[in-house]
């Protein structure tokens, strides 16, 4: 059976978060010291070679990532921490922030370092106005004891808005405009906020830094799955027994996460779908549950790992009810920029709404499959490309649930 | 109560300030004005229309008055399953009005919201962005008895 283990959440529970000499006693601030010792090229590469991958959802290579920024040569580089943690049934990063804001600090100014920025943000939603002022506190307290160096952090709050969890949306956001995502390229990496190059990590990947520095790449890239390595925060919801978090590396698999740490379904009814990643995440059937989290693995079962929110759902429960419901989900959260997002969820929802209601047709169906290939390709980015996939996944594996309600 | 002049020029020197200037209004009257658009569009050097179309892009701001204490409801889909139609009923007669609607004495506003990421105690409303977990018809009196 799968077990805990704890990397990013190493301090959680043993420090009060609120005393920075506890994380200073706990080994804190040892690996910016370090890194500062290091090459900045060197540093990259170790980043790069740990196979450290984006824990927002992208899973793309950290350290590759930040190659981008530190080649170019500017007078302004940012560092931003996507904190804007609005993927529902995600908790993950509000854990970390709430309980170690220290170690994304320090995480951001390792990379602040290593791009050669000395401004950091962090763009926190603004549903958490009591994470915004645990960062401030925390902050404060860093400026105080000098931990930083000349490394600045400052923290921004979200507006509520989903799409604005997309990097480019984010720093349309930090700018005070709307957050609509921007055309790419050019990345952030090399013309972010304010046109300056940009580095935009999730929560939890900023907190994984510290230990990579201080471990090496070679320690955690031998942990969890090969090419998705380390560790994942898991938050578990629905119809599971133990609805926590829990921090595992990525080679668990689905079946272990939901009948072993999480306790198997409530009131020993059985399983029905699992939707992983967020509501954006596909749905898994019974017969995919052997599949490991890791981000390839997940994609090659038409899947995502994504935030590594669990949404369980047991044997009573109306699959076409609950795909409505995340249906009407994407057309509120759609910014509205890009016609095949805007026009393609509002019809999305339509049609799920009519099938719902009883009065839908197979020729419905067809459709839906057809407007969500579309917007699989079409949409500007990644909102309007995966809303589909509750749709597209369920009408694959749940099918017999649509025909069920058909007129 | 300050006015929303000052709370939009103590942001002014903020680069692309105009949000965490709307958080700051939003904190002070619970909604951001109709007229301090135009004042945040003159502080930040941007056109009324584009100071207008910031403020009602993001759903947790809202323009134009409502209730001192804002209720939101999660309606994302693990509170969905979890029973928020129900709390959701139990608000509406508790305080005798719908959703998306203030009682007649200012007091209070009912809001749909998306995932407000409390959600390992589904389902969660938040009131003034407090959250509660957990919540049942049953508990909705007492919850409420707080901001009464």
């Amino acid at each position: 059976m799968a077990e805990e283990m704890r990397i990013v959440l190493r301090n959680v529970g043993k420090i009060d978060p609120l005393k920075i000499d506890d994380y200073i006693n706990a080994g804190g601030y040892k690996s910016l010291a370090k890194a500062k010792s290091m090459d900045r090229k060197a540093l990259i590469d170790e980043v790069k070679n740990s196979g450290l991958r984006g824990r927002g959802g992208a899973g793309f290579n950290c350290g590759m990532k930040w190659s981008f920024s530190y080649m170019l040569e500017t007078d302004q580089k940012y560092v931003v921490c996507n904190a804007d943690e609005g993927e529902p049934g995600t908790y993950k990063d509000r854990i970390i922030m709430m309980e170690d804001p220290q170690s994304l600090f320090e995480g951001m100014a390792i990379c602040g370092y290593a791009i050669g920025s000395n401004k950091g943000y962090i763009y926190c939603r603004g549903e958490y106005p009591y994470v915004v002022e645990r960062l401030n506190q925390a902050i404060a307290q860093a400026k105080v004891k000098g931990v930083l160096g000349d490394f600045d952090i400052e923290v921004r709050m979200g507006g509520g808005a989903y799409v604005c969890g997309e990097e480019s949306a984010l720093i349309e956001s930090i700018e005070g405009h709307r957050g609509e995502p921007r055309f790419k390229p050019p990345f952030p990496g090399v013309e972010g906020l304010w046109g300056k190059p940009t580095i935009v990590n999730n929560v939890e990947t900023y907190a994984n830094i510290p230990a990579i520095v201080e471990k090496g790449a070679d320690w955690f890239k031998n942990i969890g799955a090969a090419s998705y390595p380390g560790t994942k925060i898991l938050t578990l919801t629905g119809d599971v027994v133990n609805r926590t978090y829990f921090e595992v590396p990525t080679d668990v698999t689905i079946r272990d996460v939901i009948f072993g740490l999480g306790g198997g379904i409530v009131g020993g009814k059985n399983f029905k779908a699992v939707q992983i990643g967020g509501t954006s995440g596909g749905f898994i059937p019974e017969q995919l549950l052997d599949t490991p989290i890791d981000f390839d693995s997940m994609a090659k079962i038409g899947a995502t790992l994504g935030t590594g929110a669990v949404f369980v759902m047991d044997e009573t429960r109306d699959i076409v009810d609950i795909v409505d419901r995340i249906s009407k989900f994407f057309e509120h959260e759609s910014c509205g920029k890009c016609n095949p997002c805007r026009e393609g969820t509002k019809r999305m929802h339509e049609i799920m709404h009519k099938i719902n209601a009883g009065k839908g047709t197979v020729a419905d169906m067809d459709l839906m499959e057809n407007l969500g290939g579309v917007m699989c390709v079409a949409c500007l980015c990644g909102l309007g490309q995966a809303a589909p996939a509750p749709v597209l996944t369920t009408l694959k594996h749940f099918k017999a649930e649509y025909a069920a309600k058909m007129n | 109560m300050a006015d929303y002049k000052s709370i939009i020029d103590a942001y002014k020197d903020l680069p692309g300030g105009i949000i965490e200037a709307y958080h700051a209004l939003q904190r002070e009257f619970s909604y951001i004005p109709e007229e301090a658009i135009p004042y945040a569009a003159q502080v930040f050097g941007v056109s009324k229309p584009r100071a207008h179309g910031v403020a009602t892009f993001y759903s947790y701001l809202r323009v134009g008055k409502r209730g001192k204490n804002v209720i939101r409801i999660c309606e994302s889909a693990p509170c969905h399953i979890a029973g928020a139609d129900k709390v959701v009923a139990a608000l509406e007669k508790e305080l005798g009005i719908k959703m998306g609607e203030s009682t007649s004495d200012g007091k209070f506003t009912l809001e749909f919201t998306e995932c407000v990421g409390q959600c390992q105690a589904t389902p969660v409303i938040t009131i003034n962005s407090k959250p509660y977990g957990d919540v049942t018809a049953e508990k909705i009196p007492a919850i409420l008895a707080e901001y009464k």
